[in-house]
């Protein structure tokens, strides 16, 4: 019978997995380890800045087990959206640090970087011919979005890894790339039906996200044949249940039923999901629609700006009574503060924006609850064109704060307290994700440059 | 009169990409599911009304499967962009919580 083996490491590499789990998979004798390594959720600090969501450190724990394993077992290993974005500088970090594994355990291997970096000369040509659409709430696109992206990054689908695959690579890092096709590659390469692929896929991207209860991040493991596959957790103490399986459709996604992949539409409507045993679970009955037209969604982060900040609390009954007009107050003596010392014309480059804890932090103009606490924090934020202007304004708003009067009280009040010294942090960078749109390349390959290496 | 929290096994929110937001109710049993489902409990009025949008852009899927009702609307605010409050969409849930059940 024809049959693939799947052991998911971990539902994102760097946040852990039993070594004794991943032991156990293995003697399950997998066809190969995936291990998605990204995700948009952390924010677009990561697309924009390049820096990564873990440290190296959890990067090389996870991936020399992940690498040890799969050497020891001969099946490839297979990572996609390296680094958390998967741009060029994260998948140059994760490929330092699979050689630096490989150079320390004395391993060798055939190594696939599979670059996911988008050329902006490239995206420009495919606006100009029509080739890039708007998916869902997109924001404007234009020329202007590509020149100002820091890192426009494409989603790849499964042919990337395909490719590599066939060309004999043994560890296979991939810059962004959908988080099923790190685990549809192999079993559609071998030929099993797609369906079949891309919700096992689907169910092994997070991991043990799928299980009953998680207490902490693990491995999964699936056996998917041609019109089924088999889930069950490889750590004992785990177990899925019909329910657990299907609710896991439901994670991150807009909808349960589709899956949009590159290639086609997963559809789940008419799935089964049957109990196999207390602890594993048979999955069939869903249906794949090629594409009519092949595209890759693109990912793209533009600086907005530099921010400082300004955390401090606020205690005092007299104030909290009168809190909405007191902040108004501050808010205002702190802007004209700016304005006497930086002069006229520095309201065009700055914003001022007061985030209140105890109010309406979470939901902001949603918030329908109207009560205050006995106490409330708050957050000053100022965003400038520069760091140095950022700092400069949030040292003006910090010392307004701290003695902005109420009229109950005679004489200078200390109105706010700081937990810090400084009391101004200043946060760096601050960028925006800039496109939700799909690109029609001329073939799966165009987007996506493999670089081979012996390791 | 129960309260929607006490009705189900979990009630979340999350990003669905940078762009939206989604919510899972899911439910202890699936005959509370069809009951609070066809009283159209949770519905895009309510939805639009709570999270100031219109009525047309917010999406319910009922999935029989696992007893759960999904919702999706356009984000707020794009995720993690200057007047976000809430990166990962994780906290947007509260008004569900404490809905009455008919």
């Amino acid at each position: 019978m024809n049959e693939i083996r799947i052991v998911s490491a971990t539902g994102i590499l760097g946040s852990g997995f039993r070594e004794e789990t991943l032991k156990r998979a293995m003697s399950l004798e997998p066809h190969f380890i995936g291990a998605d390594s990204g995700s948009t959720d952390p924010g677009p600090h990561y697309l924009g800045s390049g820096e990564t969501l873990f440290s190296d450190s959890a990067y090389k724990r996870d991936l020399r087990l992940i690498l040890l394993a799969a050497r020891a077992a001969k099946v490839p290993a297979i990572i996609g959206s390296a680094c958390t974005s998967g741009s060029d500088p994260q998948l140059e970090r994760l490929v330092g640090i699979a050689r630096e594994i490989a150079r320390e355990e004395k391993l060798s291997f055939r190594l696939a970087a599979i670059h996911s970096e988008q050329n902006k000369d490239y995206l420009k040509r495919k606006l100009h011919e029509g080739k890039i659409t708007p998916l869902a709430n997109a924001p404007e696109f234009s020329e202007q979005v590509i020149d100002r992206s820091a890192h426009i990054v494409g989603m790849a689908g499964i042919e990337p890894f395909v490719a590599a695959l066939e060309h004999g690579a043994e560890v296979v890092i991939a810059g962004r790339s959908s988080d099923t096709s790190i685990f549809s590659a192999m079993p559609v390469m071998r030929g099993l039906n797609p369906a079949t692929v891309w919700h096992a896929a689907k169910i092994l991207e997070c991991g043990a996200a799928c299980v009953v209860m998680r207490k902490y991040p693990d491995c999964m493991f699936a056996t998917v044949r041609d019109d089924h596959f088999i889930v069950e957790p490889p750590n004992p103490e785990y177990r899925c249940d019909p329910a657990s399986i299907a609710s896991h459709n439901l994670y991150e996604n807009s909808t349960p039923y589709e899956l949009v992949e590159p290639s086609g539409v997963l559809n789940t409507f008419s799935a089964k999901y049957e109990a196999v045993s207390d602890r594993a679970v048979r999955v069939s009955g869903s249906t794949f629609t090629p594409a009519a037209r092949y595209t890759i969604k693109l990912e793209g982060a533009e600086l907005a700006g530099y921010q400082s900040v300004l955390i401090g609390s606020v205690r005092d009954p007299i104030i909290l009574r009168q809190f909405d007009s007191w902040l108004a107050g501050l808010t205002r003596a702190a802007q004209d503060r700016i304005a006497a010392v930086f002069g006229a014309g520095i309201e065009e480059k700055y914003q001022l924006d007061v985030r209140v804890f105890g109010r309406n932090a979470t939901m902001g103009a949603l918030e329908s609850e109207t009560r205050i606490g006995h106490e409330v924090g708050l957050l000053f934020q100022v965003t400038a064109d520069t760091q140095e202007r950022a700092t400069a304004l949030i040292k003006s708003v910090s010392h307004i704060a701290v003695h902005y009067p109420v009229p109950e009280w005679t004489g200078l009040i200390t109105s706010i307290a700081y937990p810090y010294s400084p009391a101004e942090i200043a946060r760096g960078a601050s960028y925006r994700f800039n496109m939700n749109h799909v690109v029609a390349p001329a073939s799966p390959l165009e987007m996506f440059s493999i670089d081979y290496q012996q390791v | 009169m129960a309260r929607l929290w006490q009705v189900t096994k979990l009630i979340r929110s999350k990003n669905a990409g940078p762009f939206e937001l989604t919510f899972d109710v899911i439910f202890k049993d699936h005959e509370t599911y069809e009951k609070v489902r066809d009283a159209k409990l949770i519905n895009a009025e309510w939805f639009a009304r709570t999270y100031r949008l219109t009525p047309e852009v917010v999406s319910i899927i009922h999935y029989d499967a696992a007893s759960a009702i999904k919702i999706t609307i356009p984000r707020p605010a794009i995720s993690g962009d200057i007047d976000d409050t809430d990166v990962f969409g994780g906290q947007q849930y509260g008004p569900l919580v404490d809905l009455e059940v008919p």
